[in-house]
């Protein structure tokens, strides 16, 4: 009579787990990103986000096309949320706004050391002025790496926030762009640039004979040199043998 | 997919954030059913599900590699889960935002009335498992709806695996006399 009770098959029963608990795991120990639409400078734009920062800025209004660069250049999965939160969306909005970083947070984990320096210095060129790929080689204290500056560049997952569209070719010529030569010209005129300085031979240096000091032609103090005082040279170092020194804001030579 | 203890334990030491979505893939239903008899709503269960995966993650962060490496995942997730369920109560209304997910896939009719069956089954078992003492509705819960052994048991409730089984035992032949109670009435 001291029979064991046999375990009802109802008791073990198991209930299926509800769908949105694994990306909702994924999304709060930033596994998983988050994204959504804003209006951006030149049209609407896909951002991604983590609770770290914005991790990746498509413009494009297509959802698949976003989905895929995302995941070529974050590589977590993404969730569509209703909007950005709103520390996040007011930082990014300002930095539409003013054409600089600020106090925007990025979120770039899964860059290499290399490539978080390449877009830690272009973030410092200004609205209105362009540099030579040369130039971010140089300001890393690494000459020769040109040719992965432009790399690094081109897989930049925050474009527009980190100015890659403000990187020129040697000569002046606006160069490649992820999302085509003309977004990366259209984003210029939109800073206030005039498009004969991206026509390919256009990079010239100018000097002031007054301050004997040259300069990258957009640079803010170039831009303030007038006619009458302004010298151009073809490459710094004629500047430099006609007795001028670079100036130290656009620092060209 | 199943992955083995010694694999998974591996893989979670050498590449955390790679290994952890597997670790989730793996390891939520039995989070969630155990929750589910632990606490009174379903909605507490889905949140504690979600609260034990998030401190679990961070846990894992901040250990050793040789710790991960020798931790008893099972048990170490249970201990985990019986503490979030034990406190949910001063827990509650800390619920976090839900967002709205793109691409999950919607279940068919028939998965959802299933899985309704389930839920209604789940929450009879519930009301029985109440009537019992805590160590006794704990330790069958751990054994028999998540399925860990009387050893695993024994770390997670932090007494000797003997006592775990008399607690089984005695706590089994209680929902035998219930469930004679319920067909005589």
């Amino acid at each position: 009579m001291n029979q064991d009770f046999e375990i009802p098959d109802s008791l073990t029963a198991f209930e299926p787990t509800p769908d949105s608990i694994k990306p909702l795991v994924m999304i709060r120990t930033d596994l998983a990103d988050q994204y959504t639409t804003v209006a951006g400078p030149i049209g609407d734009l896909y951002v991604g986000f983590t609770s770290l920062g914005v991790t990746s800025i498509v413009p494009t209004s297509d959802e698949s096309m976003f989905l895929d660069v995302h995941a070529g250049t974050v590589g977590r999965p993404a969730y569509r949320a209703e909007e950005l939160p709103s520390r996040l969306g007011n930082l990014l909005l300002q930095s539409f706004d003013t054409g600089k970083l600020g106090k925007l947070p990025v979120d770039l984990r899964q860059l290499s050391a290399f490539q978080r320096e390449v877009l830690n210095v272009t973030a410092g060129i200004p609205p209105g002025e362009v540099r030579p790929y040369g130039w971010v080689a140089r300001e890393m204290g690494n000459t020769g790496a040109v040719r992965a500056v432009g790399s690094a560049l081109g897989r930049n997952p925050v474009p527009i926030v980190i100015p890659c569209h403000r990187v020129v070719r040697s000569d002046g010529a606006v160069g490649s762009y992820a999302f085509g030569p003309l977004m990366k010209k259209t984003l210029l005129e939109h800073e206030g640039m005039s498009s004969e300085l991206f026509e390919p031979g256009s990079l010239q240096y100018v000097g002031s004979d007054t301050t004997d000091v040259f300069c990258f032609p957009t640079c803010r103090n170039a831009r303030r040199i007038v006619a009458s005082h302004r010298m151009v040279f073809r490459t710094p170092q004629r500047a430099i043998d006609a007795g001028y020194r670079p100036c130290k804001v656009c620092r060209p030579g | 997919m199943t992955v083995t203890q010694g694999v998974l334990n591996r893989r979670l030491a050498g590449d955390l954030d790679r290994a952890f979505p597997d670790f989730v893939t793996e390891m939520q239903g039995l989070v969630f059913n155990g929750a589910r008899r632990w606490l009174p709503a379903r909605q507490d269960a889905e949140d504690v599900t979600q609260e034990v995966f998030v401190k679990a993650y961070r846990a894992l962060q901040s250990y050793p590699e040789e710790r991960v490496v020798d931790l008893a995942l099972r048990p170490w997730l249970f201990t985990i889960t019986l503490n979030l369920c034990r406190n949910h109560a001063r827990t509650r209304g800390r619920r976090p935002n839900q967002v709205a997910l793109g691409r999950t896939d919607a279940p068919g009719p028939e998965a959802t009335e299933q899985s309704a069956i389930e839920t209604v089954t789940v929450d009879e078992w519930r009301v029985r498992l109440g009537r019992l003492t805590a160590r006794q509705r704990d330790t069958i819960v751990l054994r028999h709806v998540v399925g860990l052994t009387y050893d695993e048991i024994a770390e997670v409730v932090g007494r000797p695996a003997g006592t775990v089984k008399s607690d089984v035992h005695r706590g089994l032949e209680r929902l035998r006399t219930i469930m004679i109670t319920e067909e005589t009435t």
